[in-house]
């Protein structure tokens, strides 16, 4: 359920039992340039446009869309990066208004502080959202984090020693680290290469098993987000982007490329989610000319 | 066959292979050479000026003030060592002072556009005045050409770590300062834990070139202070003994480039992958 019944007085900010995060008509406009002189040089940018959405607690939802739809903005108004324009944001009924460590950030690229070890990096933010731990508590977290996604004999190394696959999967123990209560990526493996790629994909599915926090992943991949989301949001191109469609995921857990592939009803999700993004692309692609 | 031999197994049928670093010591070694025997011809055959030392005296004479680097008969026979210690000593106390000036200013600056855009004005108007320029304010202020060295040497090693500082600040990467905002650290954290160390190449870099510029103008200043290597060249200008000017200046530029190679080795140590 992605479009509300238009609530005309969006008061009525209680989310539907379950919800634990829910957009209300999210709009997001980037205010166009001001000249000196004249009074407007370009006009304003309307990004996504009244977005609804509501994530149940404890589900992995992936959003597709052609480049440049917003969805990246949409994740940055979740994650409080950004504001929205119009519209509200809420998790477990509460107004989300700015970052915060209830939501844990993965970046496509990494974001890694250079100057900090593995160790430190994952340390960082855990002292950062919990300052009054001991360090017996703090090291432990640190370490669980570190076995989690497999990096044990590389605490004391730096980024740049690191692989790609390896850097991001210090990110992902650095987000679940603070124990989120919700995860937000942005194209976590976008700039892996196809092996390294699929080889994180099944180990968020592996970590994804023991943890079953809310998830929110942005991607580009279909087999992607077939293999990971219990829902997949396909959103529109933009200028003023929606959501057209929210696929279920009907594939059993645990998951893997494998079983999923050979599922009756993979192919038909697959198709369908082909000639969306073929369709948007198209049209994104025509306009251009 | 020769060729055939040579392609299966070329590093054994030439033993001794140059790589480029021992190449690049052997052409070292040959162009020095080349001119002191240049020099020393020269000098013998009065093709330069009149007066002009050979190389060997000048080899000498850094022979002997190396060896002989500690005495004391008077402000005007000096050993080296003494003088090299007072010019360093202002270096390091100029200097000190040049940094822990810039380096928070610089912080403040790169920080806030504000404060930005109300120092720049003062930067840019004093950042090119040449440092000598100072001088007869620094003695009229101190009357005193200790502090006024010190002084020169403040005022000029300031700008470098200043604008590199500001720069380094201001473009710390926006995916740090997410990282740290959706953490939700405190202001303070993310300048000691986040800003700072992001900007520190920018910082040491702009604290080497301070670095530079401070042993440049010590020596310039020098001249006309009454001690240290500048006024030993000084002086030895005075007595018209050029080898030992030579010698100076062979120092001079020995001092410099380990001064500078501290803060190579500096950068180099907080880059971390980072170029
Ligand atoms: N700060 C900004 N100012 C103006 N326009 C912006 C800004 N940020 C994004 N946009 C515009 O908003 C639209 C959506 O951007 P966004 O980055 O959210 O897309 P995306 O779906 O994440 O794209 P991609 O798949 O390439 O990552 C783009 O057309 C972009 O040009
Ligand atoms: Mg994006």
């Amino acid at each position: 359920m992605h479009t509300v019944s238009n609530p005309a007085i969006p008061t009525s900010m209680e989310a539907p039992i379950g919800v634990q995060l829910s957009l209300r008509q999210v709009s997001k406009v980037f205010p166009g340039k001001r000249g000196f002189l004249n009074r407007k040089s370009s006009s304003d940018f309307v990004a996504i446009d009244e977005i609804s959405l509501d994530v149940e607690h404890n589900t992995f939802v992936t959003i597709i869309g052609p480049s440049g739809c917003g969805k990246s903005t949409l994740l940055n108004i979740i994650g409080g990066l950004s504001e929205a324009t119009t519209g509200t944001v809420t998790m477990d009924n509460r107004p989300i208004i700015g970052p915060g460590p209830d939501r844990g950030m993965v970046f496509q690229n990494y974001a890694l502080m250079p100057w900090m070890t593995v160790a430190d990096n994952i340390k960082f933010a855990v002292e950062t959202v919990y300052p009054k731990l001991s360090t017996a508590q703090l090291n432990q977290i640190v370490s669980e984090n570190i076995q989690l996604v497999d990096l044990n004999g590389s605490e004391r190394k730096h980024p740049h020693e690191l692989s790609g696959g390896m850097r991001q999967r210090v990110g992902i123990a650095r987000a679940l680290a603070i124990n989120p209560k919700v995860l937000l990526m942005d194209e976590p493996f976008g700039a892996l290469d196809a092996l390294t790629r699929g080889y994180l994909q099944e180990e968020i599915e592996r970590i994804w098993e023991q943890h079953r926090k809310t998830v929110i992943m942005i991607t580009h991949s279909i087999d992607e987000a077939l293999l990971l989301s219990d829902k997949i949001v396909m959103m529109t191109r933009g200028p003023a982007a929606k959501i057209d469609q929210i696929l279920d995921v009907p594939f059993p857990r645990p998951r893997d490329r494998n079983s999923v592939e050979h599922h009756p009803e993979y192919d038909a999700l697959r198709t369908e989610m082909e000639a969306h993004l073929y369709r948007e692309t198209r049209y994104v692609e025509q306009s251009r000319i | 066959m020769a060729a055939s031999s040579s392609v299966s197994s070329p590093s054994s049928s030439k033993p001794f292979v140059l790589n480029d670093n021992l190449k690049a010591v052997l052409v070292f070694l040959l162009s020095l050479g080349l001119f002191l025997l240049f020099w020393e011809v020269g000098a013998n055959a009065k093709w330069f000026a009149k007066g002009m030392p050979t190389a060997s005296k000048t080899l000498e004479e850094l022979w002997w003030w190396t060896t002989n680097p500690f005495f004391d008969n008077g402000p005007n026979d000096l050993g080296i060592g003494w003088n090299l210690l007072i010019s360093l000593r202002r270096v390091a106390i100029g200097y000190t002072a040049a940094s822990l000036i810039a380096v928070p200013l610089g912080i403040l600056i790169g920080m806030s556009k504000v404060a930005s855009k109300a120092f720049n004005p003062y930067v840019q108007l004093l950042k090119p005045i040449s440092p000598l320029a100072w001088l007869p304010l620094g003695l009229y202020i101190f009357r005193d050409s200790e502090k006024t060295g010190v002084f020169i040497i403040m005022i000029s090693s300031i700008w470098p770590t200043l604008v590199n500082t500001a720069f380094g600040v201001a473009n710390v990467s926006d995916d740090y300062l997410k990282v740290s905002k959706t953490l939700g650290a405190s202001r303070l954290r993310t300048i000691f834990k986040v800003i700072i160390p992001a900007a520190l190449p920018n910082i040491v870099s702009g604290l080497r070139i301070s670095m530079g510029i401070a042993w440049l103008v010590i020596v310039a200043a020098e001249m006309l202070l009454g001690s240290g290597l500048g006024y030993f060249i000084w002086n030895e200008w005075n007595n018209l003994y050029i080898p030992n000017i030579l010698v100076a200046i062979f120092i001079i530029g020995m001092v410099g480039l380990m001064l500078d190679q501290i803060f190579a080795y500096l950068e180099n140590l907080v880059s971390f992958g980072r170029s």
